[in-house]
């Protein structure tokens, strides 16, 4: 029967990378963020990701720079495990198991050896209450060390990791949970608590939502959830504690940091502005707005040039100190949902799906990179919460990717449904989308489903969109309008109903010749060409659910699934029910490229894949229980090459790949054994030195520089076997200087001892000597090959065929060659 | 960071006709020149050499006006009753007319006195027109005769007596100096050859016929009467080509552009309508203030000239190219075009680096206050004058806006009586334009919401609430009238189409899985 034994379902980038804090290193070069179960190491100045570090089996939880060292970082993760890492070389140095999920990381200067984590309650491990713990490193070389020596410091802490921070100089940390702000000094060993009311008189809100110190005087700064900053001074009082407040957010402030030195605050929330204000002349404020959305958090680099601040939007932006963005690092966007069904752009092969409030995103799956976003609604975002903002909800692509339409809507509660249908032409010049038709309130009621006439040979594009108002509308794009400066543009050309029902699917057949739209438990065939109701197909009593066209040769089945867990399949030559089965399809979708058709089936908590062709009766791949919840997005995409597997198993993944969306929202993939094998290697090709990225610069250029370090890797290698070669060279070499005779006296000498061991000397050769003379830096790397080539020989190197001399110096000629070429490119 | 996005004014599309090459050619005439004249205006024709002068017949008179003159050039008041169907000879030197008083009189344009008069009719004269030889003239009366003459010896030469009712138009040929057409209030169309003394085609227009016109080509002839526009085919016999009725009362005069192009037909329904002669359809329309009696235009299209029953006669000439150079030349007062480009457009060099000088956006000045949120005063700006009267669509759309942010509430709160009063003002004027509907409603209600506890204290404002009530009553009871009808097409619509049978031939058998007898193929979908 059919296995799935070498097909395995994967995560496939897309992962968050605003969940923690950022750090940036020292040298401001890199910057390092969790990112699902790997920490990701960015260039600052490129935004290519250079370095992925995995290891650790969950979420990773934090990120912090060594205290001691900063070329090492350390890494938490709910895993129960503290991870050290080399950053530069992406190597990873030591494994530390506390036991304990581990939910944020701190370290201090003047801590030495020692980390805090915040961990749940040791007694139970289940419950909400969290308590900071250090944690003493034992000195160890082996990889994986337990750390067991633990001692609490804090009972009772915020699980957020921006809710503590350590003080000056490590004197002291902060910790801030509801109404209460916690001092631990470590000299005294003594905590003092401070406390808040709940509410003030003006009805703001004073719950703790972070706090950050300086890191040279002794002031807390802490964010509320009313927006108001507060600046603690005199905290080592239980009583004589002052503050004074800041306020400009309307809402909750969400990070604050300071700068090294201590002369900025950093703060940002909702509003998604980043405000710096001058430490002790607080009327001062820069502001850097509309940075897209809600900052999450703020970091600095160690210098204080840089600043970055992840956005909940899954964006990190980099920041130059004079308040300038210089970078952006954006990952797929994922909000709760994806209103819009996901999509490949036909022309990029990217992932479509709405992202950013009002924006649509394309996501190179290729490169787990996110392409650009284009801005649909075209509107200023408001940043303020509980407010009706315009949504994409629907997208679609014609079958060259030369025309897209979008539908946003907005549904404030007293007023009527607002519904844009925007239809964009691609413009070859700048390679992105244009708006060409904005239909307002192109239906009266919400629209369910569009797509386009799919027929590549078709002469005019069709739209057909589907609405709860009871009828589906076909658009087209009517030629040139009377006067010349206007280009073509979209009006409607039919309006269908049945029988007052509400249409729910619209699908075009392959060949754009048959337009089948489901009217709850009828599904209606027209000609697009005529508009006539070529005849209905009927499944009762329940509701179609989704309705599907096969591919090629499998191009006469209709193929829908209805709520009553049935799929069926018609065939449209004889307008008869093929065959039908039951499952609970809770997503039916085809493959462009082959005539499979993938089919997720909720079952038992559970989702199940089948693939299967209509034509024939048995599935040519299932799977179970691929995911938990339900699947109610996925979409084929195209390979860029195809692979060649001839298993009958895995055939389907031949041509194009399918990725899923689960109920959590990952983005999962299936994957071959093959494909992953090949992954592997290329992955170890693709092992690039420091901060710079695989860029097609580098590529052209890297090559000679890769070639370059060969070479001297080669030479030096070979050079170095010559002096414990011979016993008179090494001597001659270990002898201090100024006992020894003259240069001019020893050098012939020393070039005979060379010469002796070479029997058949030729006259070439000896021209070659007088060469080498002459060339007195050269001299020893000359003498290499003929010495140490029967040593070679012996240990059964891989060079047996030995050089000649001459075919050595052709060699060199031609590196010399490639050293000047390469730096006159430089 | 992104930049401020401005607010989106909603482009609505231009309601009315559609701009055609059609309406840009006949809507290029200046503002209509109204002369008033004796009584109802019942031919115009105009002179076929230049300057081509137009001789108008109204009353007992008969005015020539030239081509510019407001005032006539030379009039023929020798006439004992109303004159008709002044005519110019080919070569411009002649003009004939017909009378009530049976006379037909033939004038020298430089002369006053009558040349000839031709007595033989017994009743009044409708119809005199030249013979394409310039030596003879038909004439057309009401005695149901139309007649040929001898012009140097004004004798009758031929007799026709086929009409069995008045004959009110007629035409000679121009290329045959033999051919002629009458049209008669006995519906027919009779085309005469003066060499023989019968007519040689008759064709049946089906109602009076009132006006009759010649193709260039003289191989198609046009006939009006009653509401219709006929064409025929003469070549063909006589064959019936198009029956146009675009005009909802008689059809009176008919014209043709220089071009032959197109077809003008004028009406007592006041309209004149402009056809394309391929396919007969209205490209265009003019409207006059009173029943159109009689239309011309001069050659080339320079002039068209419409004589109504009220005695106005109303001419349009073209705007001509300097015309229009003359009044942009006036209107641009501005620094010349070198000021504007000064220093900007200097070409960087080859080894020059060029630094980029970042683009300014502008902005609007209630984008302006919309960036700062500033959303009261941004309402303040989108309410000006201005733009309350001139762009009503931009005030929709900043409340629009406001809306959206969730701050319009805020924008409408805190007015005095003044600032309301126009709120109100716009509200009254643009609450019941559809495409603007949606968003004063909401405005409307937030309005009501926020002065209701004031409502009492202003006279002013309280009589714009009243009349926007009643403008919302009305517009309530005039949506409720608009469902009726739309209620009454749907019942006249379902009753007169056919019912359609969608075929479904597999509904007996296997469109459901409960008689799936035949139903072989069954996917064994199984997991392992």
């Amino acid at each position: 029967m059919v296995g799935h034994g070498d097909i395995r379902v994967v995560h496939r980038g897309g992962s968050k990378i605003n969940s923690r804090q950022p750090v940036i290193t020292q040298d401001s070069r890199f910057l390092l963020c969790a990112s699902g179960e790997c920490v990701k190491v960015f260039s600052t100045s490129t935004e290519e990701c250079v370095h992925d570090l995995r290891g650790h089996t969950d979420a990773v939880t934090g990120v912090l720079l060594k205290p001691s060292n900063h070329l090492q970082v350390y890494s938490c993760s709910a895993d129960g495990t503290v991870r050290l890492w080399d950053f530069t070389e992406g190597i990873h140095i030591k494994t530390y198991v506390i036991g304990y999920p581990v939910y944020s990381i701190y370290a201090s200067a003047h801590h030495e050896g020692v980390i805090f984590v915040v961990t749940p309650m040791l007694n139970d491990k289940r419950s909400e209450v969290f308590q900071l713990v250090a944690v003493h490193l034992p000195q160890s070389g082996d990889q994986l060390v337990e750390a067991l020596e633990l001692s609490a410091v804090l009972s009772d802490v915020s699980s957020n990791p921006s809710a503590i921070g350590f003080g000056k100089g490590g004197e002291f940390i902060a910790s801030a949970k509801g109404l209460h702000l916690e001092v631990f000094f470590f000299k005294k060993q003594k905590s003092y608590r401070f406390s808040l009311k709940e509410d003030n008189k003006k009805g703001g809100k004073n719950t703790f939502m972070c706090v950050a110190c300086h890191q040279k005087e002794d002031c807390i700064a802490t964010g509320h959830e009313d927006g108001k900053i507060r600046l603690w001074r005199n905290f080592n009082h239980k009583k004589e504690y002052t503050y004074s407040t800041l306020h400009w957010h309307h809402s909750a402030v969400s990070s604050l940091c300071f700068t090294p030195e201590g002369t900025n605050l950093l703060s940002g929330g909702l509003e998604s502005v980043l405000v710096q204000w001058r430490y002790n002349q607080e009327s001062q404020r820069d502001f850097l707005p509309r940075l897209g959305s809600a900052i999450t958090h703020i970091a600095v680099s160690p210098d204080g040039a840089l600043f970055c601040t992840s956005h909940s939007d899954n964006k990190i932006t980099i920041i130059q100190s004079s308040v300038k963005v210089s970078a952006v690092i954006q990952g797929l966007v994922k909000g709760e949902s994806v209103r819009t069904d996901l999509m490949v752009d036909p022309r990029s092969k990217s992932l479509v799906l709405n992202g950013k409030p009002g924006q649509l995103q394309f996501y190179s799956l290729q490169r787990d990179k996110l392409l650009y976003n284009l801005d649909i609604v075209q509107q200023e975002y408001i940043h303020e919460s509980g407010l009706e903002q315009f949504e994409v909800v629907k997208a679609a692509f014609d079958a060259s990717g030369s025309w897209m339409a979008t539908v946003e809507e907005r549904n404030q509660k007293a007023a009527e449904l607002e519904l844009n249908l925007k239809l964009w032409a691609f413009d070859e010049q700048t390679q992105s989308f244009v708006l060409n038709t904005t239909i307002s309130t192109p239906h009266e009621a919400r629209i369910t489903d569009m797509c386009f006439c799919q027929a590549a040979d078709s002469q005019t594009t069709m739209l057909v969109s589907t609405s709860k108002d009871g009828h589906f509308k076909a658009w087209q794009l009517s030629a040139a309008a009377h006067t010349e400066d206007e280009g073509p543009s979209w009006s409607c050309d039919f309006v269908g109903a049945y029988h007052g029902l509400v249409p729910e699917r619209c699908c075009f057949s392959a060949d754009g010749s048959l337009l089948a739209v489901s009217f709850q438990e009828v599904v209606t065939v027209w000609s697009p060409a005529s508009w006539e109701l070529l005849t209905t197909l009927s499944q009762p009593p329940q509701a179609i659910r989704d309705l599907c066209f096969g591919r090629l040769s499998c191009s006469k089945y209709l193929l829908g699934t209805t709520a009553s867990k049935l799929l069926c399949c018609w065939n449209l030559l004889t307008c008869s029910l093929e065959w039908s089965t039951t499952m609970d399809v809770s997503l039916l979708l085809a493959d462009p490229l082959t005539e499979n058709m993938a089919a997720f089936c909720f079952q038992a908590g559970g989702t199940d894949l089948f693939v299967f062709k209509p034509s024939e009766p048995r599935p040519l791949f299932s799977h179970k229980a691929v995911c938990s919840g339900k699947v109610t997005r996925a979409i084929f995409s195209p390979r860029e090459e195809m692979l060649e597997s001839c298993e009958e198993s895995s055939q389907w993944l031949n041509r194009s790949q399918l990725h899923f969306l689960t109920q959590y929202m990952d983005l999962m993939t299936f994957t071959t054994k093959a494909e992953e094998d090949r992954l592997l290697a290329s992955s170890r090709q693709l092992v690039v030195d420091d901060s710079v990225a695989m860029t097609p610069f580098y590529l052209l250029l890297g090559k000679h520089r890769q070639q370059d370090t060969e070479d001297a890797v080669s030479s030096s290698l070979s050079s170095d076997t010559v002096p414990q070669s011979s016993a008179a060279i090494k001597q001659l070499l270990q002898t201090p200087a100024h006992v020894m005779p003259s240069t001019s006296y020893l050098c012939s000498m020393f070039v005979q001892s060379l010469l002796i061991s070479v029997t058949d000397t030729r006259e070439e050769n000896k021209h070659a000597e007088e060469k080498m003379d002459s060339e007195e830096e050269d001299s020893e790397e000359e003498m290499e090959p003929s010495n140490p080539r029967p040593q070679h020989a012996s240990e059964g190197g891989p060079e047996a065929p030995a050089l000649t001399k001459a075919q050595l110096r052709e060699l060199r000629r031609v590196r010399k060659q490639d050293h000047s070429w390469s730096a006159g490119f430089l | 960071m992104a930049s401020f996005k401005p607010t989106k004014i909603q482009v609505y599309p231009k309601l009315g006709e559609k701009v055609t090459q059609d309406t840009l050619y006949w809507k290029n005439y200046k503002a209509p020149l109204h002369i008033k004249e004796f009584g109802a205006i019942t031919n115009i024709d105009f002179s076929p050499v230049a300057p081509h002068n137009f001789a108008v017949t109204a009353f007992t008179r008969i005015h020539i006006y030239g081509p510019f003159s407001q005032e006539p050039v030379k009039s023929f008041t020798r006439f004992k009753d109303t004159a008709y169907c002044g005519r110019f000879r080919s070569d411009g030197q002649l003009l004939v007319a017909g009378c009530e008083d049976s006379v037909v009189r033939l004038f020298d344009v430089s002369g006053k006195v009558a040349l000839r008069m031709f007595k033989g009719h017994t009743k009044a004269v409708h119809v005199t027109d030249f013979i394409s030889d310039r030596y003879q003239i038909l004439t057309g009366s009401d005695d149901y005769t139309c007649r040929l003459w001898d012009l140097p010896n004004a004798t009758e030469l031929n007799n026709y007596q086929e009409h069995t009712d008045y004959i009110r138009c007629g035409v000679a040929s121009k290329l045959n100096r033999d051919l002629f057409i009458t049209g008669s209030y006995d519906h027919t169309l009779k085309l005469f050859d003066a060499r023989v003394d019968k007519s040689v085609m008759t064709m049946d227009h089906g109602q009076p016929v009132e006006s009759l016109l010649l193709y260039p080509s003289e191989g198609l002839l046009v006939s009006a009467g009653g509401r219709y526009v006929k064409v025929w085919d003469l070549l063909k016999g006589g064959q019936p080509l198009v029956s146009l009725k675009n005009h909802h009362k008689t059809v009176t005069s008919l014209c043709l552009s220089s071009s032959g192009q197109r077809l003008l037909s004028a009406s007592l329904d006041r309209h004149v309508k402009v056809y394309n002669t391929t396919n007969y359809k209205v490209v265009h329309n003019f409207d006059y203030a009173a029943s159109i009696l009689s239309l011309a235009l001069a050659p080339d299209d320079e002039s068209i000239v419409v004589g109504m029953t009220n005695s106005i006669l109303s001419i349009k000439h073209r705007k001509s190219l300097e015309d229009s150079k003359e009044i942009s030349g006036q209107q641009r007062r501005r620094p010349s075009y070198r000021v504007f480009v000064k220093g900007k457009n200097p070409v960087p060099k080859q080894d020059d680096y060029l630094v980029s000088k970042p683009v300014k956006q502008h902005l609007a000045k209630y984008d302006k206050l919309l960036k700062i949120f500033n959303v009261t005063k941004a309402l303040d700006t989108a309410l000006a004058t201005w733009t309350r009267h001139r762009k009503p669509e931009i005030t929709v759309s900043v409340m629009k806006e406001l809306d959206r942010r969730g701050t319009l509430k805020n924008a409408l709160a805190g007015r005095d009586e003044q600032a309301l009063t126009r709120l109100l003002n716009f509200l009254i004027g643009n609450m019941v334009d559809p495409r603007f509907a949606p968003v004063l409603v909401t405005a409307a209600e937030m309005i009501l919401d926020i002065y209701r506890s004031v409502i009492g204290q202003s006279p002013l404002v309280d009589r714009q609430l009243l009349r926007l009530q009643e403008l919302l009553e009305k517009e309530i009871d005039y949506q409720q009238d608009l469902l009726e009808v739309m209620g009454m097409l749907d019942t006249m619509f379902a009753s007169s189409f056919p019912r359609m049978e969608v075929p479904c031939p597999g509904i007996s058998r296997a469109n459901g899985l409960a008689g799936g007898d035949g139903i072989t193929l069954r996917p064994q979908i199984q997991a392992t």
